[in-house]
């Protein structure tokens, strides 16, 4: 399942950040990239959507509307129903304020999932690659272990051996998330490492602690960005893929993922219940995705103006 | 009185892929005396890089320094524990690289590298820091220093860089500074004055320096003693007079041929040295520069020789070398089969 994470595979981190960038090349450079543009817009309001959930949404989202919410038949509701302006589904439930909180799990479990994966990789990848040797040996054999699993199954096992909880999905993807990030460090800090300016600061005597944090971490940040924002589109996915499987976030809660199953059920009465939440899904993570791109066009320090 | 720095016998070996191993440094010994400049001269991987590498405990993987002893102060630099290792490069020791281009983190400010080891070495405070270290790029002579504290390397020229890179590396008053060819990266008119600095850096505190370089022309004007490498072995050592005004061995005969004088009509062809170093892991038996050497005699072949005094009487002045002085071979190691 490691075509959840496409545009990974293309960014050369090699080719990130050797120089200060400044706030005037950002803008500059995102005039050039409407899609980027566009996509960071999305994001923004997302977020804020997100944010103002309880102010923006029509109704409870769990809430159920068996007499008005629901046709003389027991059928959902299309959308442009007086009421229900994305229609509502096999409950009788509103599909548009689903998706606002949906909106909400999902990015909060993209953000905060990915962001201990992060965390996780980049220590694991400069510890191994900075000391190397045994340490190193450990750090990637577990890291090689990890990557080798499929997936889907180990998030599936792993929370059988669980609760379905909102927090048990986030640590889940947090541990499987943080291998390819740690990968790449490594392989990064192994050739920093070697560089004339970390071995000037050994011979001045300072202590490793700094040596990775303050000389070799800030060479590593445009890399961690960039990766980090196309982990959110595939933390995203995941989830959506873990609800679908009926193993994600616990229901009612409303998640993409958990509306896109549902909708499946009744594809043939109520599509929308299928593409509204599906939309949603491919838009959000195709905006991670252009922005993850931006990001790595501009920090590229070979090409300062690719595109 | 002990010398600062005491160096004997230093091996540096490498594996090599027929599973045996290449003494990339060999048997190296020589002395550094506060406020001493020792010169280290000899062509591309002569191993007088790796020596200074070695000095601070360094040695790039997969080579180890097999045997020898390093005296930093009557203490022994190879049983330091990795506090005391640390605790020591930066604060009695420090070193000024090549390539001021790279040996500056591009993404830190100026300011920030230099009370780095200030406050990692003498536990100065944030704002005490900041006071020394616009003292430090004012001794070595960047204008306007307390505005470059916020610069990044990028805006500074190559020259300036390496005096950063002076600054940063005496910021602790080291007692041995070790320079692996301070100016090689800068222009001709640049590299003057930073050997200046260095030099003048040297006397106010009265610091040991280690100059390596392959320019004799360099070293000559700077130190007070030169030692010459040749595929990893000290061939010949001397004051900078002795070995510029009457060099014994064949190889540094060659080097100052090679250089141009000014005085003299200047060649159509630049003298040079025919043949190339020995490759690394296939050195022959015999003295290692026999192959390219013009005065060479059968014994070269098949005796390595001796550091020994030199037949001229001079004082201090060592040699290699069985032809310029014959003791050499007497000293060998094996000479008896011989």
């Amino acid at each position: 399942m490691s075509d959840v994470i496409p545009a990974a595979a293309a960014v050369d981190p090699f080719a990130l950040g050797d120089k200060p960038v400044r706030s005037r090349e950002v803008f500059r450079s995102l005039k050039k990239d409407p899609a980027a543009l566009v996509s960071i817009i999305v994001l923004i309001a997302l977020a804020l959507i997100a944010l103002a959930a309880p102010l923006l949404s029509p109704h409870d989202p769990l809430q159920t509307y068996p007499d008005i919410g629901l046709g003389p038949q027991g059928q959902p509701l299309p959308p442009g129903t007086p009421g229900f302006l994305l229609g509502t589904d096999a409950l009788g439930r509103d599909v548009l304020s689903r998706l606002i909180y949906g909106a909400q799990v999902s990015l909060v479990i993209g953000i905060v999932a990915n962001g201990l994966a992060t965390a996780f990789g980049v220590l694991v990848g400069i510890v191994a690659g900075y000391f190397g040797g045994v340490v190193e040996a450990i750090l990637m054999r577990i890291t090689d272990v990890v990557i080798s699993f499929p997936i889907l199954l180990l998030c599936t096992a792993l929370i059988a051996v669980t609760t379905r909880s909102t927090f048990n999905v986030i640590i889940v993807i947090a541990l499987i998330y943080w291998t390819t990030l740690a990968r790449i460090i490594r392989s990064m800090v192994v050739s920093l490492k070697e560089r004339e300016f970390v071995v000037a600061s050994q011979t001045l005597g300072l202590s490793h602690r700094s040596i990775m944090w303050r000389h070799i971490l800030p060479h590593l940040v445009p890399a961690i960005i960039v990766y980090t924002t196309l982990g959110v589109a595939s933390s995203i996915l995941i989830e959506s893929a873990l609800s679908f499987l009926g193993i994600g976030v616990p229901i009612p809660s409303p998640s993409w993922g958990q509306m896109i199953s549902d909708g499946s059920t009744y594809f043939q009465i109520a599509p929308w219940m299928l593409f509204i939440p599906g939309i949603c899904l491919i838009l959000t993570v195709m905006a991670f995705n252009l922005v993850g791109d931006w990001l790595s066009d501009m920090l590229n320090s070979t090409t300062p103006t690719a595109r | 009185m002990t010398a600062l720095l005491d160096v004997s016998d230093l091996v540096v070996d490498f594996p090599t892929a027929s599973d045996g191993v290449f003494h990339a440094v060999d048997s190296v010994s020589f002395t550094v005396n506060a406020g001493e400049r020792v010169g280290i001269v000899g062509e591309s991987g002569s191993g007088k890089s790796l020596t200074s590498q070695a000095l601070m405990r360094l040695v790039p993987s997969p080579g180890t320094v097999s045997s020898g002893t390093v005296l930093f102060d009557g203490a022994e630099v190879m049983g330091f524990s990795a506090k005391k290792l640390q605790k020591w490069r930066g604060s009695q020791t420090a070193m000024v690289f090549q390539d001021p281009m790279s040996s500056l983190n591009p993404l830190m400010r100026i300011g920030r590298q230099i009370t780095e080891s200030l406050q990692e070495h003498l536990g100065l405070s944030k704002a005490e820091s900041r006071v020394r270290a616009i003292e430090l790029l004012q001794r070595v002579g960047i204008p306007d220093a307390e505005s470059r504290l916020s610069d990044f390397p990028g805006a500074f020229s190559g020259g300036m860089r390496q005096r950063v890179c002076i600054a940063i590396a005496t910021a602790c008053s080291p007692r041995l500074l070790i320079a692996d060819e301070p100016t090689t990266a800068l222009d001709v008119t640049v590299q003057a004055q930073v050997l200046d600095l260095l030099d003048h850096m040297a006397t106010e505190l009265n610091t040991g320096v280690i100059l390596i370089s392959h320019d004799l022309g360099v070293i000559s004007s700077f130190c007070d003693r030169i030692l010459v490498m040749y595929a990893g072995r000290i061939v010949e050592e001397g004051t900078a007079e002795q070995i510029v005004g009457d060099p014994q061995h064949p190889y540094t005969r060659a080097l100052l041929a090679s250089i141009l004088k000014l005085s003299e009509p200047i060649p159509r062809r630049l003298k040079s040295i025919s043949g190339a170093p020995p490759l690394a892991g296939r050195r022959a038996s015999g003295c290692s520069f026999a192959p390219r050497c013009a005065l060479a005699v059968d014994a070269c072949l098949t005796i390595d020789p001796a550091l020994v005094d030199t037949v001229n009487g001079r004082p201090g002045q060592k040699v290699a070398c069985g032809v310029a002085a014959p003791a050499a071979f007497e000293f060998a190691e094996g000479a008896t089969a011989a």
